[in-house]
Parts: structure tokens; C-alpha cells; sequence
């Protein structure tokens, strides 16, 4: 990747946490650590040119879909669908108060560009999975991109879309597990450890890559790779960092649902915002 | 007597068909023109009788093998592709095992699932409690949005599927396994929100779904016999209700006697007592399952022995007139 868009990349993935700050912050609810662990992937999936989308055409047929399975991280969706133009900017000070389309978890027939409804894990890789189906009997050429937490893949169903989604050779299925080995009561591999994950995935009949989930040369290389094999589905497995960008929230189990107050908010942008200039 | 609306739609040919078979015949017969049409199975294709189907269109029919979540959270996946998914599986399964994924993959962004499960109810018979769905009706009316559904016979199944697939939205329609005589003729036209009126009476209301429909009108016509006559409804349309049929019917004759093949908890009863006692309370009567499981046995000695049989709902119309 060429240093000029990887500038524009890290550019994005920091506005797009900053907006996850001001929202949650005034929200006074919210998940901040599973939104910033995939705001990097986020800003490489809307903003590298990879995905054919239109956010003047947020349902146009054939448009990439993605599904975001870990709904409780929806911060990071609607900050890149607000920093993409689907949704105007005053949405952000609304995120979970009465009457606001940005629900506690995504609502697709209340916000433009959300694919599907999301927020009881472990059904979105299911979802992913009829989409394909459906997409494939149309002949589009439209991929299915799937991010699934680590913790949420505790859930069966994960485990049943998985079979499905080998058993029917889905080429068009790109999951990503955001890998950032943290979930509400602890560490992952404390409270029900699935590794080796990737071995598992393998076993279920998917090609896996291995990448870390900021490093947007790792991101891009893998992407590439997913959108050219079409035997079937795969697993991008984006090692991360729960919380990253913010130093103090970074590997903190406690900040999974727990939001800045105002000086924290500030302490986080103005790092974010430094990091930047760097 | 029976009412001269239903005398030009009730079959005069002695035929016993299935349910679930009239409605493999029908959603095949859609999906020639239909293409949209795509069919869903969790390995139980031959007996849901989605395999008439999937012989047809192979193609457009998925198998998800034993894993009924995968399936619906699948089907409301297709439906976001233009698909409209028929999902079936045994009603104990569909509702109970994967009730959350109807709810959120399915109610919640209101898409146009078709579920359609087979095996309602304890007239299942020998295969007993853990496959005999008595909550099924309960659980999908307290879903928000949905659309439930319960054919009486084959006539009514069809009709019922031909109007689900115009119509965008989820739907649950709830089918048994047994043969069941057909009641209908092909002249009977099927609208959500409206129940039939068979026989015309002053003594009682009495309202049946599903199943229980043709042994309600058996024990309907004896009475007739006996000199009793009622108001008899079919009320395919669980959700939405017939309240107007229901109000005006209860106006008339001061008591309702409600049967189904169900727990009388959240089921036709529970929704007819719940539109009487806001709108007009009269007194109610539900039979069907008195809150207990299910049990191994015969089709009709299963319903006779847990109370609402044909003699049951004699004797209840008796007691109460």
C-alpha cells in the first residue's frame, strides 16, 4: 500500500475513533472497546475503495454487504456510515436516546447502509450465510463481509453457519473475527477459551488468514486474498487490541461497556488526534 | 345450521390430506411461476414435505441439516436478498429452539420469512411430548409483527400459503401431520384477519382452529341434531384476529367455547379472551391442553383423553347453554 493511502487510512480510523469517543460520551452508555478494537478494519472497508458501495445508493443491487454480528459495537459502524455521508452528523449526539435512529444496536431499517439487524449473538454468520445463498442464485458478484467477536464465537449458532457456509462452498463470504481476547467477565481465555480458533476454522472447511487488525498492509493483503478465492468461505482472524487508540482503554476488560466522562473523552481525542501527527 | 355462505365452500368429496402435504403441493405449484420462491430445511424435508420441492427446484432449496437457529437467521438473510424463504421444520423446533432468531433476524427488521412448521400440537401422536409443540401459537403471537396462521385443512392451507407469499412480512403457519378430511372446496378465498363462519346458531359461540377444526364441526353438527344449535367459526387467523366475526358472534349468544389443538395458554382461547374482555366480556371456555405436556399415543385417543374431543366439546356446549 502507498504511504499516501495508508495516511488517509490511519486519518479515517482516527476520526472514525474520535466520533466513537463524542458519541459514547454522551451517550453515557455504550461499548467502546470492541468499537475501537475494529476501527481500523472499518475505515479500510468503506474508505480503501475495496468494497463497491454507494451512500447515495445505500441498497443498490449488487453492493458489497457487511454484516456486523457483534452489534453492541455499532459506535464504529455508525461513525464510518457518518464519516462516509450515509448518515448526516447530528445523528452522532442522539446514539441510544428515544427517538434516534442510532439504536443501542444496529437497526438496518432505521439507518441507511446498515445491511442487517444485529444484537443477539452469534445470528449475523447465519445471516451472512442466506445472503449468500440468495446473492449466489441471482449470480451477483457482491461478497458478504461478516465480523464476529472472539467472545461471540462462545455462540453454537457460529459453529452451524460455519458448516453451512463450507457445506455450500459460499466463495462469497468473507468473515472477520476481531480477535481481541477480551470479553465482559474477563479475558476470553479465562471465561471460555476457544483457541486455537484458527485450527478450528480450518477444521470447519475454511480458508484462514491471520492478520493483526492494525496494520492496514496486513488488512489489505488478506482482503485481496478473501475476494480472489471463491472455493469457498473465509476466516480473516484480525488479532487486536480491545480499546486500541485510547491508551487507557487499551486490554482493559472494564471499558467493554463502560463510557469517557468528559475528561476522559477529551484525554482520548487529544491521543488520538496526537497520534496522528506524529 | 349450516350458514349459506359456507354451504358454497364446503367440500362434498370424502378426501383426507395432510396438512404439511397440502403445503409442499402448494409453495411447488407457486415456485414454477414464482421464482423467488426458495425453500428451507432442517433434515426433516420428507415429513415438513418441503422435499415435494426440493425434487423440483433443487436449486433454490437449502438444507441446513440439524441446526434450526443457522436456518432461520439463513432465511432472514435471503430475504434481504429479494428471496421469499419458506423455512420448515417440526413447530416444537422452529419456535422453541430458534425462537430468538425469529425474533431478532427475523420479526425485529420485519422481513418476508415464511415459517412454516409442521407437527403442531399433541395431534402428533406416538412420537410424544418432546416433539408435540403445545407453546408454539403462544410464543410467536408475543412476537411483535408476525403474522400467525393455522390451516384447518388442505383447502385452507393452500389458500393460506397463496395469500402469505403475496403478502410482505413474517408469517408462522402452524400445520400438523395427521390426515385430516378436507372441509373446503377450491371456491374458499382465505384474507388474514378474517375467520369463517360454518354454522349459524343462538345457544353458543363455539371457535376452532387448525386441527381441531373438523372434529369441532362433527360435535357441531350432534348438537345441531340434538336440537342446539350454535355459532361455529373457523378462525384460521390467529393474529390478527377476527374481531368483528368473534364480537358480533359473543353479542349473540353470551358465551364463547374456544377450541385447539394447544396450551390454553397463549393460544386462539387466550386471544379470544383477550379482545372479549377488553371490547365485550363474556363468558369463555377454552379446551385444549390444560398447561400439561404432551404424551405417546394415538392421534385421536390423545385428544380425547386430554379433554377436548369431540364428547368434550359436546358436553361443554351442553354445560354452559
Amino acid at each position: 500500500m502507498d504511504s499516501l493511502k495508508k495516511e488517509m487510512l490511519q486519518k479515517k480510523a482516527a476520526e472514525i475513533r474520535v466520533d466513537i469517543m463524542e458519541m459514547l460520551c454522551e451517550a453515557g452508555s455504550g461499548h467502546p472497546g470492541g468499537s475501537l478494537s475494529i476501527a481500523d478494519i472499518f475505515a479500510y472497508l468503506y474508505f480503501s475503495g475495496e468494497l463497491k458501495l454507494d451512500p447515495k445508493n445505500p441498497l443498490m443491487k449488487d453492493r458489497d454487504r457487511v454484516i456486523l454480528s457483534k452489534g453492541h459495537a455499532c459506535p464504529v459502524l455508525y461513525s464510518t456510515l457518518i464519516e462516509k455521508g450515509y448518515i448526516d452528523r447530528f445523528n452522532l449526539k442522539t446514539l441510544r436516546k428515544f427517538g434516534s435512529i442510532l439504536q443501542g444496536h444496529p437497526d438496518m431499517k432505521k439507518v441507511p447502509g446498515v445491511d442487517m439487524s444485529t444484537g443477539s449473538l452469534g445470528q449475523g454468520l447465519s445471516v451472512g450465510v442466506g445472503m449468500a445463498l440468495g446473492l449466489r442464485l441471482d449470480n451477483s458478484p457482491a461478497n458478504i463481509f461478516v465480523i464476529i467477536g472472539d467472545g461471540e464465537s462462545e455462540e453454537g449458532q457460529i459453529w452451524e453457519a460455519a458448516m453451512a457456509a463450507a457445506h455450500y462452498k459460499l466463495g462469497n463470504i468473507i468473515g472477520i473475527l476481531d480477535k481481541n481476547g477480551l470479553q465482559i467477565d474477563g479475558f476470553t481465555k479465562d471465561i471460555m477459551n476457544s483457541e486455537p480458533i484458527a485450527d478450528k476454522w480450518r477444521a470447519f472447511g475454511w480458508k484462514v488468514i491471520e492478520i493483526s487488525a492494525h496494520n492496514f498492509d496486513e488488512i489489505e493483503n488478506a482482503i485481496g486474498k478473501a475476494k480472489e478465492f471463491k472455493d469457498g468461505p473465509v476466516m480473516i482472524i484480525a488479532n487486536s487490541v480491545k480499546g486500541k487508540g485510547v491508551s487507557f482503554m487499551e486490554n482493559q476488560c472494564g471499558w467493554h461497556g463502560k463510557t469517557p466522562n468528559p475528561e476522559e473523552r477529551d484525554k482520548a481525542i487529544s491521543e488520538l488526534t496526537g497520534a496522528l501527527k506524529k | 345450521m349450516i350458514t349459506d355462505f359456507a354451504k358454497k365452500i364446503l367440500s362434498t368429496e370424502a378426501k383426507k390430506v395432510a396438512t404439511r402435504t397440502a403445503y409442499g403441493d402448494t409453495i411447488t405449484a407457486l415456485g414454477e411461476t414464482n421464482k423467488n420462491i426458495v425453500a428451507l430445511d432442517c433434515d426433516l424435508s420428507k415429513s415438513t414435505m418441503t422435499a415435494t420441492f426440493a425434487k423440483k427446484f433443487p436449486d433454490r432449496f437449502f438444507n441446513f441439516g440439524i441446526a434450526e437457529a443457522d436456518m432461520m437467521s439463513a432465511a432472514a438473510g435471503l430475504a434481504t436478498t429479494g428471496k421469499i424463504p419458506f423455512a420448515s421444520t417440526f413447530a416444537v423446533f422452529a419456535t422453541k429452539r430458534a425462537a430468538d432468531q425469529i425474533s431478532s433476524s427475523i420479526a425485529y427488521p420485519h422481513l418476508n420469512v415464511k415459517i412454516c412448521a409442521t407437527h403442531a400440537g399433541i395431534s402428533v401422536g406416538e412420537d410424544g411430548a418432546t416433539h408435540q409443540a403445545i407453546e408454539d401459537v403462544a410464543i410467536m403471537r408475543a412476537i411483535p409483527g408476525i403474522v400467525v396462521l393455522s390451516p384447518c385443512d388442505a383447502t385452507e392451507t393452500k389458500k393460506v400459503i397463496e395469500t402469505v407469499v403475496e403478502y410482505n412480512g413474517p408469517c408462522y403457519v402452524r400445520l400438523t401431520r395427521t390426515n385430516i378430511p378436507v372441509l373446503f372446496n377450491d371456491s374458499y378465498n382465505f384474507k388474514i384477519g378474517k375467520g369463517i363462519k360454518i354454522m349459524e346458531g343462538t345457544k353458543a359461540t363455539l371457535i376452532s382452529t387448525g386441527f381441531m377444526t373438523h372434529i369441532a364441526f362433527e360435535a357441531a353438527k350432534k348438537l345441531e341434531e340434538q336440537g342446539i344449535e350454535v355459532d361455529f367459526i373457523n378462525m384460521a387467523s390467529i393474529k390478527p384476529i377476527d374481531e368483528e366475526l368473534i364480537i358480533e358472534s359473543a353479542k349473540k349468544t353470551k358465551v364463547v367455547i374456544t377450541v385447539e389443538d394447544h396450551n390454553v395458554i397463549g393460544g386462539l382461547g387466550s386471544a379470544v379472551c383477550e379482545l372479549l374482555s377488553e371490547k365485550l366480556p363474556t363468558k369463555v371456555i377454552r379446551l385444549g391442553v390444560q398447561d400439561k405436556f404432551g404424551a405417546s399415543g394415538e392421534t385421536y385417543e390423545l385428544i380425547n383423553a386430554y379433554g377436548f374431543g369431540e364428547e368434550s366439546i359436546i358436553n361443554t356446549v351442553k354445560s354452559v347453554i
